[in-house]
């Protein structure tokens, strides 16, 4: 019977199937952070268990770890005891652990794949919902609860019921300056928060495998967003090519074993989704979103909408107490908005290919006055990879902060935060109330279009700006 | 079964940031999460849940997409903390469906007329008693009651209280056969 990718995935792990119950899936690799794992550990320790297998689980600091000043103890004694917690535990427990300080520790999901841990075919959990993000390899990865993070340490398998498949394909060819950021977040609007539910994303077409893996990444990153558990694409050359050479990525005959098994690993020509949805690449635009839910998006180009045109009740009302807490006046164009702060960084679009482009940008010009741009690469190899680069002294030379790696502002549990009513242009993936800070308020952008707007301070695509003079450059001495 | 009074909290899409925000994710323990419940809304006076009427309330009746967004679980604790054990929404994000079946609050899947029905009689009676009945699968309130939703894997456990680790760790032969056939170039953390 034909397949689709996810399909072969989860039928290549089912360890036990039983009628009326779900399956017993194994799992290949299990990523651990501070957050979602105390509660977890504490229940292996007091039933007793040991940790199955270490050496398929890795831990790593990034939620709440300070980017700055990083050698000093960090200073909120609540954060302190939660990374504290996670060091005792992957002591206790064996469980391999990458500290600050360590050049591979980073976010979670920056992590695992520059590691190569995450490989085509394999299940990837972690207890956070970006866990999504893995798919890009074409593994089955998704965020779990800290009850599961458990059942994991304990058995390294999960029950489960198997998700239903959603195909999204883009066909055709993204123009220049539309990135994967912009096509995730237009599929999102167009299938809304809840549309993904139940399902893994296939994402397919020409625009998709055109991606680099990183972008890739980006897409799949935000499947969640639209509600699925899980975002996919069949692995290719470009994954290959990716991982040949990580530190964790099979070698000599290995890799030629692996690589004759990824061969088989997409959907079957004649296989059946549950549900398909087709976006034309053409038709897509730098994309930002005027709301608090990642599904109220709009071109750059458009204005904020009026809620008294929406017809379904629950999302006019539910646009009217977004406008409200974004403090925006329907009809304003979306290109007059200013921002406070810019974010670049993030599990979405904090890797070296979205600081590369955002230096490109930010390259012989200035931040406009007051406004705050932090840049917080996502693991500390990417760190070091822009320092080697040169992107660091772009951006300072630019006005920006240069920080140590970690979730920062994404989330806002370190003091990176928005304080109550600053507006703030985010690579990240959440501009629910209150996320980057209490009272905070988000526009979910590209790496180029935060760029931009730190340039100008209102809402910017690359586009918009004038070209740099080359006396500028000369001035600058780059 | 249960019964007691409910809160009709009438927003859609309430992500797992507003039920509890990450500045209150810090503690390292299972319960005591009650005080990170929807903070940043509790603030203001009128919110449902700071009404009189709302207190000792252990039915949440929300809109569409509830629990969306971030997996933490610990949006399941402070709900239950808070003294919730139901939540009845028309449709429940994945992951929070999940973390309640393990930390044992009912979630339950009504049509969208049904929760606009019980909202309605809930404003205008905040003292109306709705029963959970988790065997018939059925949330009733005065004279009405509808049918709701829930796997019934998740509903047996849910009334045996069963431990997900203890199940799995007796079918320990079949994970350690299917480890040992794992391909060989698979990476290792260690
Ligand atoms: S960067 Fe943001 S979304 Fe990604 S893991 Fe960290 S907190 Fe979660």
């Amino acid at each position: 019977m034909p397949r689709t990718l996810a399909e072969k995935v989860w039928e290549a792990h089912v360890v036990r199937r039983a009628e009326g119950e779900p399956d017993l899936l194994y799992i290949d690799l299990h990523l651990v952070h501070e957050v979602t794992s105390p509660q977890a550990f504490d229940g292996l320790r007091v039933a007793g268990r040991p940790v199955r297998r270490p050496d398929l689980t890795l831990a790593t600091e990034d939620h709440n770890v300070p980017t700055m000043d990083i050698e000093l103890p960090i200073a909120d004694p609540v954060s302190r005891v939660q990374v504290d917690a996670l060091r005792r535990n992957c002591a206790e427990f064996g469980v391999p652990l990458h500290s600050l300080g360590d050049r591979d520790q980073g976010i979670v999901h920056v992590v695992g794949p520059q590691l190569g841990l995450t490989q085509p075919g394999m299940t990837v959990v972690c207890g956070d919902s970006h866990t999504s993000t893995h798919g890009a390899f074409g593994a089955l990865a998704f965020g779990i609860g800290t009850s599961e993070v458990e059942h994991v340490l304990a058995t390294q398998t999960l029950s489960l019921t198997p998700f239903k498949t959603l195909a999204v394909t883009i066909d055709g060819t993204l123009a220049p300056g539309v990135t994967a950021k912009d096509v995730i977040l237009a599929v999102i609007a167009e299938i809304g928060t809840g549309g993904g539910q139940g399902y893994v994303i296939e994402y397919r077409g020409e625009a998709i495998r055109a991606l680099s893996m990183e972008a890739r990444m980006t897409v799949c990153n935000m499947s969640i967003e639209a509600g699925a558990r899980a975002g996919m694409i069949a692995p290719d050359e470009t994954t290959q090519a990716y991982l040949e050479g990580r530190p964790r990525a099979p070698k000599g005959a290995d890799w030629d074993a692996a690589v004759a098994a990824w061969q088989e690993l997409h959907t079957d020509d004649d296989a059946v989704f549950d549900r398909e949805v087709v976006l034309d690449a053409a038709t897509l635009a730098p994309f930002v979103t005027w709301g608090t839910n990642p599904g109220q998006g709009l071109p750059l180009t458009a204005s904020v909408p009026d809620p008294a045109a929406i017809t379904d009740e629950h999302e006019r009302s539910a646009a009217e107490r977004a406008l409200t807490y974004m403090d925006l006046v329907p009809g304003t164009p979306l290109r007059d908005i200013r921002v406070d702060t810019v974010f670049l960084g993030s599990c979405t679009n904090g890797r070296i290919e979205d600081l590369r482009a955002a230096a490109e940008v930010l390259r012989g010009r200035q931040v406009a006055d007051g406004v705050r741009v932090l840049v917080v690469p996502g693991s500390e190899r990417v760190r070091l990879a822009a320092e080697d680069e040169g992107l660091d002294v772009v951006f300072k030379e630019a006005g920006a902060e240069w920080r140590h790696a970690g979730c920062s502002m994404c989330l806002g549990m370190n003091p990176d935060q928005l304080a109550p009513g600053e507006r703030s242009a985010s690579t990240s993936n959440r501009n629910f109330e209150g996320r980057q800070g209490k009272g905070g308020r988000t526009h979910l952008v590209s790496p180029l279009v935060a760029a931009a707007t730190a340039v100008t301070g209102r809402l910017t695509s690359p586009a918009d700006l004038p070209p740099v003079s080359p006396s500028t450059y000369a001035g600058k001495g780059i | 079964m249960h019964t007691g009074r409910a809160v009709a909290l009438r927003r859609s899409n309430v992500d797992t940031d507003q039920i509890i925000p990450a500045v209150y994710l810090k503690r390292v323990t299972r319960t005591g999460f009650e005080d990170g419940l929807f903070a940043a809304w509790r603030n203001d006076p009128d919110f449902v849940l700071n009404r009189p009427e709302s207190q000792g309330a252990t039915v949440l009746v929300a809109g569409s997409d509830f629990g969306t967004g971030s997996s933490r679980e610990h949006a399941v604790w402070a709900l239950r903390d808070h003294g919730f054990r139901v939540v009845v929404s028309s449709k429940f994000a994945d992951i929070f469906r999940g973390n309640a079946g393990k930390g044992g609050l009912v979630t339950a899947c009504v049509a969208q007329p049904d929760v606009e029905r019980l909202w309605s009689a809930l404003e205008a009676e905040p003292a109306t008693e709705v029963t959970v009945d988790l065997n018939a699968r059925t949330v009733s309130w005065g004279s009405e009651s509808v049918p709701f939703d829930i796997d019934d894997y998740t509903r047996w456990r849910l009334m045996e209280g069963l431990d997900d680790v203890d199940l799995t760790l007796t079918h320990a032969d079949q994970v350690a056969a299917f480890e040992a056939s794992r391909p060989s170039w698979l990476p290792t953390t260690a």
